[in-house]
């Protein structure tokens, strides 16, 4: 079961792959996942740890790391695809405040493929609030 | 006051990075992945990696420090507090693996202002020890100028 990528490869969705094809991946960030995420990330903005901070600049809490949500979106690509090194590009432009607590769910389609290039444009939503708008990936198709 | 655009095209000393394996595993775990090319060494080796893979999103962490002194540079002029990050491009290239030695170079790519916005976007070039290009990446940063 561990990482046989070559199963993944004969099996993934992006094998085959046609316009209009859809991937998605829902996602509830929990209380702490933004003080694991600046750790990891190296981004200490209080703004994404400090609840009274936060409330201080006139946000109504603790918000997620934009480049966290971004992450949701490149892992919907990535395991829709059968792994990492099928993601080729990906570009995401941010809005809404992502919150803690409520699910995210991030809906992709596939616009069109180009010999071995699929593109796909994708969301990520929060609560009917689009926290990641008009993102596009290029998917290696093998 | 008009945006400094006189910083477009400046950039910045490379700024190294050395990936570990426990980094990559941290960095997996808090954005919820769950592959085992990024946490278990055998699985990567038998999918022909030297080590764990890390993400495509691990660009945040070698090519991120590579970008925070264009973002405080005076010349630059970012007033700070009024920051959002507006927008992000990555390309990857090779994958990434526990051990690789990056190299990423920031250039202040353009300036503008439009709309009570003003608009700064930085490119970063990420090299490994190959010399092969990992990752480029395209930083937008947004500071509302009116309120």
């Amino acid at each position: 079961m561990h990482g046989d990528l070559d199963e993944h490869r004969e099996d993934g969705i992006v094998n085959g792959l046609e316009p209009g094809q859809t991937i998605e991946l829902k996602i509830t960030p929990d209380p702490f996942v933004t003080v694991r995420y600046a750790g990891a990330s190296g981004d200490f903005n209080p703004i994404h740890i400090d609840e009274e901070f936060a409330k201080q600049v006139g946000l109504p809490g603790r918000i997620l790391h934009g480049l966290w949500t971004m992450a949701q979106v490149a892992r919907a690509h990535t395991e829709a695809a059968g792994g990492p090194e099928r993601l080729k590009a990906l570009s995401v432009q941010f809005r809404g405040m992502g919150r803690m607590g409520e699910e995210i769910v991030v809906a992709g389609t596939v616009r069109e493929v180009n010999g071995e290039v699929a593109v796909v444009d994708s969301n990520a939503v929060q609560a009917g609030q689009r926290l990641i708008r008009n993102a596009v990936a290029e998917v290696s198709t093998r | 006051m008009a945006a400094n655009t006189h910083a477009i095209g400046k950039s910045y000393p490379p700024a190294s990075y050395a990936v570990g394996r426990e980094k990559i595993r941290e960095f997996a775990a808090a954005v919820s992945e769950t592959n085992p090319l990024y946490f278990d060494v055998d699985a990567a080796r038998a999918a022909g990696y030297a080590d764990v893979v890390a993400p495509p999103m691990f660009a945040v962490v070698y090519a991120g420090r590579a970008v925070t002194p264009a973002l405080f540079d005076p010349e630059v002029g970012i007033d700070f507090p009024r920051m959002l990050h507006g927008g992000q491009e990555f390309r990857w290239g090779p994958l990434v693996v526990a051990g690789d030695e990056i190299s990423t170079t920031a250039t202040v790519k353009d300036i503008s202002e439009r709309g009570g916005m003003r608009f700064y976007v930085f490119e970063t070039a990420s090299t490994n020890q190959d010399s092969a290009t990992v990752c480029t990446g395209t930083w937008t940063n947004i500071v509302r100028t009116e309120s």
